[in-house]
């Protein structure tokens, strides 16, 4: 009996969908420790109380694209995908250092907290226009999106006249770079948000809708779901975390680099759904499973850093991520598996009950 | 399609534009591509008004070099569209391709090996990216987009510098432009080898998509798949051919470019899969398959590249506007085809 437990347990933890990215980030953390024994270790600050250590550089960089996930999550769950936020977080960064630079002094709380509304009011704004092409226009999101990806990159430019502009806010820059008890603040709102999100949505009817959304749109409609509003709310959640993410990263340098900030941090978030196990062709997320892809792709950046390659050599190794866990998740390959399991007798019998299903 | 190939017959009675008239009645999925080739001739002629030496010949050739290598994406995404799929990996295929071309030539090798090689890179991705959404199921939107990854950081790993072509490396031969005809002052019609490479590529992607049973098998993959597989086509190998396609033609790109400008980078296509998807959308392509056409995409890509030349040319526009301006023709360009497919499902 304890065995039949055993397997059980093991074989509920090897569906969970958020299961191969955690192998994944112990077996990068293992190849990190085996080239430096002491590369997880934690130090304290003297002069302030932090933690220091690569783990905490880890869960920093995680934060951005946690922040973009969730709302790609959401997204990816209606059947449709983002690809503008890269873009946004770039219009984000331009908004908030115009206009702090604007607002010249550098400790007033007052000018942080314009700079993060008037960003985020911006940012969703443009997730509204996506939502509106998505929803009410009935463009595929894939293009919708696109031409915002295409000109949101243009708009940031206009914004600050082409220029990369700095600014310098104290309590702008903590959001960034600061810490709460020893843990950065960017972690902790990261982490604060999906629970927030992922509580909304399971709680009530939203996750259930969404996903019913990206299932089949007809159905839902014919079910009471308006699948219009909810696109479209969808959309511009998705655009106000992009602007999030876009204050996270300028943050910590107080510079918008209207040509890097956020660039290609799409792909990174749509990966990060990916190893969630979400399905892109809709109708499925997982605000869990995403959290840990986005810090499976931070720590895949920072071992491939500290193994001496390139930075820029790091897409080869997600593109390997990619496609070996789209294969993990294709049909072909758990057919084959499963053919391999029928020895067993018991087995055999939901093998069989699988393939007909 | 059929409306194209039987009006012939009857067009000696008609006018231009009646027949252009009963072909949009017959067939409203033309209307993108003849809105693109209105814009282009629009375009053409508000530059000539407003700024002037637009429509003279060594305008017009410099339109054709510069954009022979967009010209061959488009022609590339075409292919994969048409099926209802995407290929994202074309930018960094050139980037592979270019810096691997590149420094193998200037490790000694013979011309034609680069050439073959750089092109093979590119065929190779493909059939990747044809075997994941083929056999495995990936959709093509992700499976590209890991190729895409692959390539760029290959090339990543091979160098991050800028690599130069050596000065007497016979692939340059590709990039010379060649005078046809000897104008007054610098007004010359000139032509690179380049430009000959794109318009046979086009030529000949005219003749599989219009007039051959692959071709009729990708319109009616991106039609519906379902229908095409009972109808008996041969549709899991076409689907596999056309990112083969798409790879090669991506590599053959990036020894038109290389060629071209003598030096490759890691950066080199960084986003040119996105202007090769608007040049297919503009020239009238739909995204979700089955309707589009090899000339429309080319129209597309040579309204990408005029833009660029207007927007020079104006030089009160700040160039970080071309982006916005081609998001905006772009969206214009989809919801015109929103409101076509739209009507014809009524």
């Amino acid at each position: 009996m304890t065995a039949a437990a055993d397997t059980s347990f093991w074989r509920d933890l090897i569906h969970k969908p958020f299961f191969w990215g955690v192998v994944a980030i112990v077996a990068l953390l293992a190849l990190n420790v085996l080239k430096d024994p002491t590369y997880l270790a934690l130090s304290i600050n003297p002069n302030n109380g932090n933690l220091v250590g690569n783990l905490i550089d880890i869960l920093r960089q995680a934060a951005p694209v946690m922040m973009i996930a969730i709302g790609m999550s959401l997204v990816i769950a209606t059947g449709g995908i983002d690809l503008s936020v890269g873009s946004l977080m770039a219009v984000s960064g331009a908004v908030a250092m115009e206009f702090l630079s604007a607002a010249g002094d550098s400790g007033s709380i007052g000018a942080a907290l314009g700079a993060i509304g008037l960003a985020l009011l911006i940012t969703a704004i443009l997730g509204a226009v996506n939502g509106i092409l998505v929803a009410y226009v009935g463009l595929q999101p894939f293009i919708a999106t696109l031409v915002l990806m295409l000109a949101g990159r243009g708009i940031a430019k206009v914004i600050t006249g082409g220029q990369n502009t700095t600014a310098s806010n104290d309590p702008f820059r903590w959001i960034a770079n600061g810490f709460v008890i020893g843990i950065p603040v960017v972690f902790i709102l990261a982490v604060l948000l999906v629970l927030v999100v992922g509580w909304v949505v399971r709680k009530s009817a939203l996750g259930l809708m969404i996903e019913a959304i990206g299932i089949n749109p007809r159905a839902s409609r014919m079910a009471g779901i308006k699948p219009k509003g909810l696109l479209l709310t969808t959309y511009i959640l998705s655009g106000i975390l992009a602007g999030i993410a876009g204050i996270m990263s300028v943050g910590s340098v107080m510079t918008v680099d209207i040509s890097r900030t956020g660039y290609q941090l799409e792909l990174d978030a749509i990966l990060a759904v990916v190893i969630g196990g979400a399905s892109l062709a809709g109708g499925k997320f997982s605000l869990s499973g995403a959290f840990v892809g986005a810090l499976l792709i931070a720590t895949l950046d920072k071992t491939v850093l500290y193994l001496g390659i390139s930075s820029s050599a790091t897409p080869a190794f997600k593109a390997i991520v990619i496609v070996a866990l789209c294969l993990l998740q294709s049909e072909r390959v758990r057919s084959w598996f499963r053919r391999r399991r029928r020895v067993a007798p018991p087995e055999q019998l939901s093998a069989k009950e699988e393939v007909a299903a | 399609m059929s409306v194209l190939t039987t009006a012939p017959a009857l067009q000696s009675q008609e006018t231009v534009l009646d027949r252009v008239r009963r072909m949009i009645m017959a067939n409203p999925s033309v209307l993108p591509t003849i809105a693109s080739v209105v814009i282009f001739v629009g375009m053409i002629v508000f530059g000539e008004v407003a700024y002037g030496r637009i429509l003279q010949a060594n305008t017009l050739s410099n339109l054709l070099i510069n954009n022979a290598h967009l010209v061959v994406l488009a022609v590339a995404l075409t292919f994969v569209i048409l099926t209802g799929g995407i290929d994202l990996s074309v930018g960094s295929i050139i980037a592979l391709s270019s810096v691997a071309g590149v420094m193998l030539s200037n490790a000694g090798w013979n011309a034609i090996a680069v050439i073959v090689a750089m092109i093979g890179i590119g065929a190779v991705f493909g059939v990747i990216s044809g075997v994941l959404i083929r056999y495995f199921g990936v959709q093509p939107f992700i499976a590209t987009l890991a190729m895409m990854f692959l390539g760029r950081g290959l090339a990543s790993l091979l160098s991050t510098k800028p690599e130069r072509l050596g000065e007497d490396s016979p692939i340059r031969w590709i990039g010379v432009q060649l005078k046809i005809v000897d104008g007054p002052k610098v007004n010359d019609l000139v032509i690179t080898p380049a430009v000959v490479i794109a318009v046979l590529v086009v030529a000949a992607a005219f003749f599989v998509l219009h007039r051959t049973r692959t071709g009729r098998t990708v319109y009616a993959i991106g039609g519906s798949e379902n229908s095409a597989l009972l109808m008996g086509l041969p549709v899991h190998r076409t689907k596999v051919l056309v990112y083969v396609i798409s790879g090669s033609l991506a590599g053959l790109a990036a020894v038109l470019y290389t060629a071209r400008l003598g030096t490759a980078q890691n950066i080199t296509g960084i986003g040119w899969e996105l202007d090769a998807i608007a040049a297919a959308v503009i020239g009238g392509t739909v995204l979700t398959g089955a309707y589009g056409y090899v000339l429309g995409s080319v129209i597309g890509a040579l309204v990408l590249g005029l833009m660029n030349v207007l927007i020079t040319r104006d030089g009160g526009i700040p160039p970080e506007m071309t982006t916005i301006i081609t998001g905006g023709i772009l969206l214009v360009f989809v919801l015109l085809q929103r409101a076509v497919t739209r009507r014809k499902r009524e």
